[in-house]
């Protein structure tokens, strides 16, 4: 089965790369545009092959806390969602990170805010990096722009969040998620055993076998200076995670004047509007951020040094673009293109933007 | 004869159970949950699930219930016990897995948790503690509330036209094709310590020999949000509580075979 290709679309693919890696569960509520995960877990059964529990959960919020006691447990669980579903998912994605648990977590975006479009949008970028319920906190935010980086970024969010303990996201748009393409799965994983999971997660709660003292997971601490220290100990991880997590792709960086800032979708399209400038004898160069958090704000800075201008172009009204400005310090001007309501730019439409807002000025 | 002639091992006829922490109790005197955190203790106790008990503690009064019967716990949000119970079930299905959770956690906030978890059968135990006000905020109206019932909230009195009628909610689950055993306990006189007692080992083997969702209600004081010594509250609850909510079973499949 090794390198076998086959063809599907990227929901699917993030439903065959969870049993592919050995998930314990997956807890979901059907929204468009991710459905296809919860269906295609159905369809697939994994519960008679792997032991996969698939649950579908009478709500966001419900799932969301299916998935944080199953985090609670060492056992590998994840949801996936799509914009309004992961709005009510806020509370849980601050209580597992508060809770220090290891857990995936996918938004396939559509456009907001409100019920707002089941088409493609990058507008949940803010609520995904920044930490979109209370408090301070941050998950690890992958974003894949291919159906093959949908199937590896599955296993690569949960190695992440177990090793950090910390969540993980995958954060794509709708149309990533509709997108059939070419993907090579990965191998089949055994699910872990329950003694491998008390090794890997002392922490767990799994029940005091051989009488071991108490597991507790909580995210309560009503003690001012303990809190503190929570928090402390919360940012240090962050860091720890800033200083060797930071993922980005660098296309043509070196020989451009111009340099575009972009991510999934965006960057596939941005990636034809390079072509395209290069007829015209315009060099642009790429920095595609795979990790939304942590940011690439190094390689951004070093990739814009002697550049004329930054283009960022994204389906929100510019949410991105805040950290790129603060990346390269405000050194050179950096200027946006976005489009929403579901509607996504052609690589033409990129090109004419980038052109009249950093060229002809 | 002197006191160590009658303490001894064989003398001994009560003793605080083993899983019971020594931890100093934040529940105020006169308060039903420490006799029900004494019962649970003891239950799994006696059935010999200290290795594979995991408990979801609420949001309310006994958050901090993990810090009082030594088992393994986590701390759900607050109503989503039932969600975490239900995964953390269905991950471990040879775990004894149960959520002790109050009014507001289980019949506010968390209704639709606790409605579907109940629906689809899930082979948890639930522990509800019905007191009739919000006794960790500080005494506010809970669905339970008692029509006239005072409270922060309420303070002239619930009143069906202003804040809707009180909620029995265990009758709703009793209808569900997803429960096994419904019941209602209270832990104020020693006879109906020894029935919740019963209850809870019941709900508890239900869940380990996967029949369904059990639920066990216990009507509890809260003296200090009701402004009652101990004593009255227990009076005011035989006298008032028990009419909206009446002790006894609500359902039991086992008792129709």
């Amino acid at each position: 089965m090794k390198d076998q290709v086959t063809l599907m679309k990227g929901n699917e693919a993030l439903a065959m790369a969870m049993i592919r890696y050995g998930a314990d569960g997956y807890f979901g509520y059907p929204i468009t545009p991710q459905s296809e995960v919860l269906e295609k877990l159905e369809e697939e059964m994994p519960w008679d092959t792997t032991g996969m529990v698939v649950l579908q959960a009478e709500s966001e919020v419900s799932a969301i806390n299916m998935v944080y006691a199953g985090a609670c447990c060492g056992k590998a669980v994840c949801t996936s969602t799509s914009s309004p579903g992961f709005s009510l998912m806020q509370e849980g994605m601050s209580y597992m990170s508060a809770s220090e648990v290891p857990a995936l977590v996918i938004n396939v975006m559509r456009g907001g805010p409100g019920l707002g479009t089941i088409h493609p949008s990058q507008a949940d970028y803010f609520q995904a990096c920044k930490g979109g319920g209370h408090g301070d906190y941050h998950p690890i935010v992958l974003a894949p722009s291919s159906v093959q980086e949908m199937a590896d970024f599955v296993g690569l969010a949960w190695d992440l969040a177990f090793k950090y303990r910390c969540v993980s996201m995958i954060l794509v748009d709708g149309l990533i998620g509709q997108m059939m393409e070419k993907v090579v799965l990965p191998e089949q994983k055994p699910r872990r055993t329950e003694d491998q999971i008390r090794e890997q997660c002392p922490w767990a709660i799994n029940g005091r076998k051989g009488m071991r003292p108490k597991n507790i997971i909580t995210s309560l601490e009503l003690d001012d200076d303990k809190m503190e220290a929570n928090n402390e100990r919360f940012q240090a991880t962050y860091r720890e995670i800033e200083k060797n997590e930071v993922r980005c792709e660098l296309v043509n960086t070196d020989d451009c004047d111009y340099l575009m800032v972009a991510f999934g979708s965006m960057a596939r399209i941005g990636m034809k509007t390079m072509e395209l400038a290069a007829e015209e004898g315009i060099k642009i160069g790429l920095v595609r951020p795979i990790t939304l958090w942590p940011f690439p704000t190094k390689e951004i800075a070093e990739a814009a040094k002697g550049k004329k201008g930054v283009f960022v172009p994204e389906l929100s009204c510019g949410q991105m673009i805040e950290d790129v400005k603060l990346a390269v310090e405000c050194k050179l001007p950096v200027e946006f293109y976005g489009r929403t309501g579901g509607n996504v730019p052609s690589p033409e439409e990129l090109l004419d933007a980038l052109k009249n807002k950093l060229i002809n000025k | 004869m002197e006191n160590n002639d009658i303490i001894r091992p064989e003398n001994l006829v009560y003793k605080r159970p083993a899983l019971l922490s020594e931890n100093h109790m934040h529940y105020c005197p006169g308060c039903s949950h420490g006799v029900v955190h004494k019962l649970v203790a003891e239950v799994i106790e006696e059935m010999g699930l200290a290795e594979s008990a995991i408990g979801v503690a609420p949001v309310g009064c006994a958050v901090f219930a993990y810090n009082y019967i030594d088992i393994d716990w986590m701390e759900a949000a607050h109503g989503r016990a039932t969600a975490m119970a239900t995964a953390a079930k269905r991950l471990q299905p040879d775990k004894l897995v149960f959520t002790y959770q109050g009014d507001g956690d289980f019949s506010a906030i968390g209704t639709c948790e606790s409605i579907h978890s109940c629906n689809r059968g899930e082979n948890i135990a639930i522990i509800f503690i019905n007191n009739a006000i919000y006794g960790m905020t500080g005494g506010q109206m809970a669905p339970t509330t008692l029509l006239g019932q005072k409270t922060a909230t309420c303070p002239y009195g619930r009143r069906a036209d202003l804040n809707g009628y009180p909620l029995a909610i265990t009758p709703l689950l009793a209808q569900l094709d997803g429960t096994c055993y419904v019941t209602r306990q209270s832990v104020h006189k020693p006879a109906n310590v020894r029935k919740a007692k019963a209850a809870i080992k019941k709900a508890f083997q239900n869940s380990l020999d996967g029949k369904g969702t059990s639920v066990v209600e216990i009507v509890a004081t809260c003296n200090t949000g009701w402004k009652l010594t101990p004593e009255k509250a227990n009076l005011w609850m035989e006298e008032n509580m028990f009419a909206k909510y009446p002790l006894g079973d609500l359902k039991d499949v086992d008792a129709k075979k």
